[in-house]
């Protein structure tokens, strides 16, 4: 038996793949699950239901996508033209810093004019910290998926810096910021702590679909993405598009973490430094570095959040299992999607070894190539 | 051992289909202790392949290999190692940062107990055994590339090999390297070891083999003595001249296919000899190691005219083809475009010049993971926008009214890497043509293709010509050559070498001219 890739793949491959994949997860993590002492199926009911059941629920699934939206979707823009940015992580917590430079430097000002000035320094923060690995890209050719990935513990420690020096609370002496002015409040909606930064993210998963599906740009994006010598050969500037869009991913991130700190904290802490841009790699890749892809996988990691917080207090879990859980589900999914071109098929052998001279006899053709 | 007089190896009805197309077609060939035996061809004609299956990297579809009289089973390198057949390939699979000693030790493979010391003085004993001095020690990727063919053939030799297969040896190497490798090879085979080389370069085939066989469309031809034959009698019989049946039968292909005969004066207007010329390529230089890839290479193409590069594959025509298409930076000299200078400029900028390509790399002029229509836009997208937006009414008329046109055999949304070879080298012609491109450089436009599709390139490219448009066609292929250019060069080691009016030219002349066999010539009388 051996793996032969499959010259065409029926439409229901991709779906199917992924379903089998989503069995395959729950199968691998109920072994844990029970372990842990607990019933897979009760536990599986209380990440992936429970917190959708009642309103107050549904709000913080929203709270808890919201940042994986921006992050996955920063991810999402670069790897579409082959840009490989792993510095989501780095590219938040500099939005986040930007922003609290302004709201701590001008704390007087009112939400109109402060609200947009403080998103604005966040994204230009991302975009200074994706741009130094974005020139050496394009410049010296220096491979973005290590710079980018050693600028993160950079961020985090100018932010523990940040926190522990200049910005340490001067009330509390805490290594916390200062709170932030009034003006820097982000609107809430329905009377949750959902904030006006989920619809900035949806508007930009709006602007990025219309991008990639219906103009020009998005036809060139992907072509870079996809085969970047026949989009040179085409005329496409392959070089140009990554760098732009390594800087519009930077700039994203950064949004995302500007969002965050005006909507959630109101001040900088270094509880900001959990990950979100990591596991904005993996809401991209589960989400087909599309936009809408990255919407979903938002939502539904959202939702093992807010699960697991709610299985470790119902069913004793340890938190740690929702990210076991999504862990097993990347892995699993990726897995499907490569293993699904190949089809298996028996291995034919041509000719045994003729042990005596034989009369030429000519064998039958093989069905196939190699 | 085997007596004298019994072949040492035999082919048997050897026959490998790709497709439709017969690579190898039931050849019959057999190589003796202590012979050299010369594999000559054009591009195409199946040696690569033929050596292939002796070393068991593709598998024949009928035939047999034997050994001693023996038939084997030779279905991967490793089988063909143990029946005592060694193979240098023309791309070399050395660790960089080993040392020659540690390649060779991989090559063994042996499991168990590393022994270095004996392990250094076997690849002594070999380097002995070739004559040439090879340091055990040295690190590969500080070595020329001469040593390092020389690490590959003792790789070869360290089992008990008693054929050395040599795909194209001499084609890297400089002329110092190419004597020691001759040497070598003189002194291997007077121990008895049988070698199989491909070549391209005639006067080293007199040089070195014993016999010569010469494939053409993946038939045996020549199965002869090397002695008495000289460089111009070999190209004659390559190119298969029109006193042998070969020719007659390329004769009748032509005929098949409604080629003109190189004799025929095509009834259309003059060329145009007044205004700018359609591509004008002055002292175009591409620089490579050792020597220049394209070299000093001056050219010019009228509106209205065919004209054609002949060469054997690897002469510069590769080079050429990227440096005229902008993917690859040319060294010096420059290239003009209908009185535009094209030279600098980035592919959009040149398609814009009135540049159309059709190039030899047809799966990496698409984008393969999209759909037919947005191929066919692709180079100018920004005609297909309403506002900012792209026009999928419009993109979706430009590829219907283009797959008519050209007789596309798909639907606009298909993914272009469901298309057959024909079908895609359509949709690249189509591209190409409907900019109504001053000139088009278009490179083995026929490579793979079957009959039928040959036969729609040719008129596409006539009909283009006759509208007013200059071609630069590279091939191969002599025949397309003769059909349809109106002049052809001849490009040799980077160089044009000659130049022929289609009418003068014959297929010996080109011959003569693409196999080096001039430069032999030059050297005997000199």
């Amino acid at each position: 038996m051996r793996f032969v890739l499959r010259s065409r793949e029926p439409r229901w491959l991709g779906p199917a793949a992924v379903g089998v994949a989503v069995l395959l997860t729950l199968a691998l993590t109920a072994g844990p699950i029970r372990l842990a002492g607990a019933a897979p199926v009760a536990a599986f009911e209380r990440y992936l239901v429970t917190p959708l059941s009642t309103p107050n629920g549904v709000a913080e699934v929203l709270l808890s996508a919201t940042p994986l939206l921006f992050t996955g979707l920063a991810v999402a823009i670069a790897f579409r033209v082959g840009y490989y940015n792993i510095g989501a992580e780095g590219q938040f917590l500099a939005g986040a810093m930007a922003t609290t430079l302004v709201a701590l430097s001008l704390p007087d000002l009112p939400a109109p004019v402060a609200l947009p000035l403080g998103l604005l320094g966040g994204a230009v923060g991302g975009l200074l910290w994706a741009f130094l690995p974005a020139l050496l890209r394009r410049r010296a050719g220096i491979d973005e998926v290590v710079t980018t990935l050693l600028l993160n513990p950079v961020a985090v420690l100018l932010l523990q810096g940040l926190l522990n020096g200049p910005w340490r609370n001067p009330e509390t002496g805490f290594p916390d910021s200062a709170s932030f002015g009034e003006g820097y409040e982000m609107p809430v909606l329905f009377g949750s702590r959902v904030h006006a930064g989920l619809l900035l993210g949806l508007l930009l998963v709006a602007v990025a679909t219309v991008v990639m599906a219906a103009t020009p740009l998005g036809v060139r994006l992907r072509a870079a993405g996809q085969s970047p010598t026949a989009a040179g050969f085409s005329g496409i500037r392959v070089g140009a598009l990554q760098w732009r869009s390594a800087l519009v991913s930077g700039a994203v991130a950064g949004l995302g973490g500007s969002s965050q700190v005006l909507g959630v904290q109101h001040q900088l802490t270094g509880s900001l430094a959990v990950g979100y841009g990591y596991t904005g790699v993996v809401v991209a890749t589960l989400g087909g570095l599309s936009a809408l892809g990255v919407l979903a996988v938002a939502l539904l990691l959202g939702d093992v959040q807010v699960g697991a917080q709610s299985a470790s207090i119902a069913l004793q879990l340890p938190s740690q299992m929702g990210g076991v859980l999504t862990s097993v589900l990347l892995l699993t999914v990726v897995a499907a999607l490569s293993v699904r071109r190949y089809r298996l098929t028996r291995l034919t052998r041509l000719r045994p070894a003729a042990p005596e001279p034989v009369p030429r006899t000519p064998v039958a053709a093989r069905p196939g190539g190699d | 051992m085997t007596t004298p007089g019994t072949p040492l190896v035999e082919l048997r009805g050897i026959t490998k289909r790709f497709g439709s197309l017969v690579a190898n077609d039931d050849i019959d060939l057999s190589v003796a202790e202590g012979e050299v035996l010369a594999l000559l061809g054009e591009n195409g004609a199946g040696k690569s392949t033929l050596t292939r299956i002796l070393y068991g990297l593709s598998r024949a579809d009928a035939g047999e290999i034997r050994i001693g009289g023996r038939p084997v089973a030779v279905d991967s390198p490793a089988d063909a190692l143990a029946a005592g057949i060694g193979m240098v390939t023309q791309e070399f699979s050395l660790v960089g940062t080993m040392t020659v000693t540690e390649n060779l030790m991989l090559a063994g493979s042996s499991l168990g107990r590393v022994d270095r010391r004996a392990a250094r003085a076997r690849v002594v004993a070999a380097a002995e055994r070739l004559g040439v001095p090879v340091d055990p020690d040295a690190v590969v990727e500080r070595l020329s590339v001469g040593e390092r063919q020389r690490v590959e053939i003792l790789k070869a030799l360290i089992g008990e090999c008693r054929l050395l297969v040599l795909d194209e040896p001499t084609a890297v190497l400089v002329p110092a390297d190419v004597d020691l490798l001759f040497a070598s090879i003189r002194r291997l085979t007077a121990e008895g070891l049988a070698v199989v080389f491909i070549s391209h370069k005639l006067h080293e085939v007199v040089d070195l083999a014993d016999r010569i066989g010469i494939l053409r469309r993946g038939r045996l031809v020549a199965d002869l003595p090397a002695e008495g034959l000289d460089p111009v009698a070999i190209a004659a019989l390559m190119v298969g001249g029109s006193t042998t049946a070969a020719g007659a039968d390329d004769e009748a292909l032509a005929t098949a296919v409604g080629l003109d005969t190189p004799a025929a004066t095509p009834d259309r207007a003059p060329v145009d000899t007044t205004g700018p010329a359609a591509l004008e390529i002055t002292g175009l230089t591409l620089a490579g190691d050792p020597r220049p890839r394209v070299d000093d290479v001056t050219l010019s193409v009228r509106a209205g005219e065919v004209v054609g590069v002949a060469g054997v594959s690897g002469n510069g025509q590769t080079e050429l083809v990227a440096v005229l298409c902008g993917t690859t930076a040319a060294s010096s000299g420059t290239v003009r475009v209908g009185g535009t200078e094209i030279t600098g400029l980035d592919p959009a900028a040149r398609l814009r010049a009135g540049l159309g390509r059709l190039t030899e790399d047809r799966r990496g002029s698409v984008v393969l993971g999209m759909s037919v229509e947005h191929n066919l836009a692709i180079e100018d997208l920004d005609r297909f926008r309403t506002g900012p937006f792209l026009s999928r009414r419009r993109v979706r008329a430009h590829a219907e009214r283009l797959i008519e046109r050209f007789d596309i055999r798909a639907s606009p949304a298909d993914p272009i890497r469901s298309l057959s070879g024909g079908n895609m080298q359509k949709v690249l012609l189509a591209r190409a043509i409907e900019r109504d491109p001053t000139v088009l450089v278009a490179s083995q436009p026929t490579r793979g293709l079957d009959v039928g599709a040959c036969e729609y390139v040719y008129a596409q490219l006539r009909a283009l010509r006759d509208a007013g448009s200059g071609v630069l066609l590279v091939s191969e292929d002599l025949d397309e050559l003769l059909g349809i250019a109106d002049r052809i060069v001849v490009l040799s080691g980077g160089r044009v070498v000659g130049e022929l009016a289609a009418a003068d030219a014959t297929r010996e002349a080109l011959g003569v001219l693409m196999t080096g066999g001039a430069e032999a010539r030059a050297e005997r009388a000199a």
